[in-house]
C-alpha cells in the first residue's frame, strides 16, 4: 500500500519547481501543517506566504500576486476553500482571469468523524459552474505529480482537489499521457462504462476486473478533470456502451454525475447510475467507512452494472 | 498638472460622468461624483501609468472596489487615451466592454471588481509582489464607506498591516452615505480612524473634494515606514451638482433633461458653445 499522500506529492513537486521558478508563491490558510507544506515553507521562505485563518483573504491575495506576474498556489482545506472563498473565486481568480491554482486539501470525505462542515461534496458541482475555471481531481499519487507539472504549464485558475490520506495508487508509474481535459482509458470494455475521478478510481478498476470474472467487459475512464469535461470520451462511451455508472467521492448532486449526464441526456441517452454522497449530512466515519455505507465500492459498483446491462 | 489644473480636470470628468449616465440612462451618480476627485487626483497626479503602455511592469496599480463608482475611471481611461472617447457611447449598451463595473479586458484595468469587499485582498497581494520582486511601484485600491461592513475587508486590513505593505494606500471614499441611507444609521462605522489605527495602518483623515489635500496624502514623502496606508477621504455624495449632493435617492439615478441640463451649466459648461470654464 502506497504511503504518501496526495498533498504530500504537491509539497514535494513544488519544492522541485520552486528551486528554478523564482515566481511560484505557495499560500496557507494556518494550513502549512495539514497541507504538509512545511519542507516548501522551510526551504522557501520568501516564496511562501502565511495569510491565517482567512480563505477570502487567502484567494485574493493569490489573485493580486498573480496579477502581478506570480504563479499562486493557494493550499487550504477543501470544504473551506470551497465555500468560504467562492466569491473570491469567481470574481478575483476566474472572472479576472488571474493565474492562480487553487489547491482543496482533504476534500472529499477525508475528515469523515468531523462532520459535515469538514466535508467537501459540494465543491466541483459549484466550481464547475463558474466559467474559467479548470477543476482536476487527480486519481493517485502519480497523477498528483503529473498534474501540478500541468498546473504550473497551464496559465489560469484551476481548482483541484485532494484527499487527505495516501491512496492506493492506479498507475505503477509516471509512464502514461496526461493531458487536463483529457480522460485516461484504464479498462477497455464495451458492455458498460464505469466515469470515476479521484479517490474512487481505483475503485472503478477494480469493480472492471470482479466484472470480468462475471463475464462483463467494463470500460474505466479516469475523468480527473471535471472541467473542461472530455465530452468526445463520455459520447464515445454512451454510444459504444450499454450503461454508465459515475462514481464519485461527492454528493450526487451536480458533481461528475451531473456532468455527464448533461452529455449523455443531450447527445445519446444511456441509462445512467450516479453513485456518490447520498444528499444528508455524510455519516461519520473513516473514509473508507463512510464508502461503504453508501455503497462505493468495487461490489457496490458491480452490482449496480448487472443491474443496468 | 498644478493643483489648478487638476480642478479644472476633475470637472471635466464630472461633465463627462454625467453625460455618460444621462446617455446611458443608468449609472450610479452619487457615488462616482463623490470619488471623481481621488480618481482625478491619482490618475492626473500622483501615478505613473502610461496609456501606451498600459501594462508596463513598474506602473502604479489602482483597485477599484467600489466598482459600481466605475464612471469615473472609464471616462478618466477616455480622456487619457487607454480607450477611445466614442467608446463610452457604449456604456452600459448591449455586448459592451465598459460595463457598470471595471472590466479587465479592457487597457488600463487590473481587475475586475463589482463585489465589495475584495480589493483590498488583490491590491495587497500586489503590494506583496512589489515587495518581493522589489519594484518601486505602489498600489492603490480605492474602498467605499458602506462596503466597511464587508468581513472580508478587515481579513484584508490584517494582511496588509502584517506584512508591512508600506507600498499600499487605501482610500476609503467616507461619503458616509449608502443606498439605505446614512452608513451610520446602515452599520455604523465611528470610530473609524481608531479601528484602522488598531488594525495597524497609518491613517490620514483628509477632505476628499480637496485636491491639494488629496495630492499631499498620495505622496511618497509621507509614507510611513512599514504601515500601509489608509486615508480616510471624507466627501460628499454627488459632489459638484447641488441637487445630488448628500441625496441617497442619486446613489443610482439617471438625470432628466432639466437635471442634465442644470448639472451641466453648474459644472462649468456654457450653454450653447463647445466652450467652458
Amino acid at each position: 500500500m502506497n504511503k504518501i499522500a496526495n498533498r504530500e506529492v504537491i509539497n514535494n513537486v513544488l519544492v522541485r519547481a520552486a528551486a528554478t521558478n523564482k515566481d511560484i508563491i505557495v499560500l496557507a490558510s494556518d494550513s502549512r501543517g495539514s497541507a504538509k507544506l512545511g519542507p516548501f515553507a522551510d526551504t522557501y521562505p520568501d516564496q511562501f506566504v502565511e495569510v491565517g485563518i482567512a480563505e477570502q483573504n487567502i484567494v485574493g491575495v493569490a489573485a493580486g500576486l498573480a496579477a502581478s506576474g506570480k504563479v499562486a498556489f493557494a493550499v487550504s482545506p477543501a470544504c473551506f476553500l470551497s465555500m468560504r472563498s467562492v466569491e473570491q473565486i469567481k470574481v478575483d481568480a476566474a472572472y479576472s482571469n488571474t493565474n492562480v491554482k487553487l489547491i482543496g486539501i482533504s476534500g472529499g470525505v477525508s475528515y469523515g468523524a468531523l462532520g459535515m462542515s469538514h466535508h467537501s461534496v459540494q465543491d466541483i458541482a459549484v466550481m464547475r459552474a463558474i466559467p474559467n475555471l479548470t477543476v482536476v481531481i487527480p486519481a493517485d499519487r502519480f497523477e498528483t505529480e503529473k498534474m501540478v507539472e500541468a498546473l504550473l504549464l497551464e496559465k489560469g485558475p484551476v481548482y483541484a482537489r485532494v484527499g487527505r490520506n495516501p491512496v492506493e495508487d492506479v498507475y505503477d508509474s509516471l509512464d502514461y499521457e496526461f493531458e487536463l481535459g483529457k480522460a485516461v482509458t484504464l479498462h477497455e470494455g464495451n458492455d458498460c462504462t464505469i466515469i470515476a475521478c479521484g479517490e474512487t478510481v481505483r475503485i472503478a478498476l477494480d469493480a472492471a476486473l470482479l466484472l470480468e470474472k462475471e463475464g462483463v467487459q467494463a470500460r474505466v475512464l479516469n475523468m480527473h478533470t471535471l472541467k473542461p469535461l472530455d465530452q468526445q470520451a463520455i459520447k464515445a462511451a454512451a454510444k459504444e456502451t450499454k450503461a454508465i455508472i459515475t462514481i464519485e467521492e461527492h454528493s450526487i448532486y451536480g458533481g461528475l454525475g451531473g456532468a455527464v449526464a448533461e452529455v449523455t441526456a443531450q447527445n445519446n441517452p444511456v441509462v445512467m447510475k450516479v453513485m456518490g454522497i447520498a444528499d444528508e449530512p455524510a455519516i461519520p466515519g473513516t473514509s473508507r467507512e463512510v464508502f461503504d455505507y453508501y455503497g462505493l465500492s468495487a461490489e457496490g459498483i458491480k452490482a449496480a452494472a448487472l443491474k443496468l446491462i | 498638472m498644478d493643483i489648478k489644473q487638476l480642478e479644472v480636470k476633475a470637472r471635466k470628468i464630472r461633465r463627462d460622468i454625467i453625460q455618460l449616465i444621462y446617455d446611458a440612462k443608468t449609472g450610479h451618480t452619487g457615488g462616482a461624483l463623490s470619488s471623481t476627485d481621488i480618481m482625478t487626483a491619482l490618475y492626473y497626479g500622483v501615478m505613473n501609468v502610461d496609456p501606451q503602455k498600459p501594462e508596463m511592469k513598474n506602473r502604479d496599480r489602482f483597485i477599484l472596489s467600489k466598482g459600481h463608482s466605475v464612471e469615473p475611471l472609464w471616462c478618466i481611461l477616455a480622456d487619457q487615451g487607454f480607450i477611445k472617447s466614442d467608446e463610452l457611447k457604449t456604456f452600459s449598451q448591449f455586448g459592451t466592454r465598459l460595463i457598470g463595473h471595471p472590466n479587465n479586458k479592457v487597457a488600463g484595468i487590473e481587475m475586475n471588481t463589482g463585489s465589495l469587499g475584495h480589493g483590498l485582498s488583490v491590491a495587497s497581494g500586489m503590494a506583496l509582489a512589489a515587495k518581493k520582486d522589489q519594484a518601486s511601484y505602489r498600489t492603490f485600491v480605492l474602498m467605499g464607506d458602506g462596503e466597511q461592513a464587508e468581513g472580508s475587508v478587515w481579513e484584508g486590513a490584517l494582511f496588509a498591516a502584517h506584512y508591512k505593505l508600506d507600498n499600499l494606500v487605501a482610500i476609503v471614499d467616507r461619503n458616509k452615505l449608502q443606498i439605505s441611507g446614512l452608513t451610520e444609521d446602515v452599520m455604523g462605522l465611528e470610530p473609524f480612524l481608531d479601528k484602522w489605527q488598531a488594525f495597524g495602518w497609518a491613517v490620514v483623515e483628509v477632505d476628499g473634494n480637496n485636491m491639494e489635500a488629496l495630492i499631499k496624502a498620495f505622496a511618497k514623502e509621507h509614507k510611513v515606514e512599514g504601515k500601509p496606508k489608509l486615508i480616510i477621504a471624507n466627501t460628499t455624495k454627488g459632489k459638484g451638482v447641488s441637487f445630488i449632493e448628500n441625496q441617497p435617492a442619486w446613489h443610482h439615478k439617471v438625470p432628466t433633461e432639466d437635471q442634465y441640463n442644470q448639472a451641466m451649466k453648474e459644472l462649468g459648461l456654457v450653454k450653447g458653445g463647445k466652450g467652458h470654464e
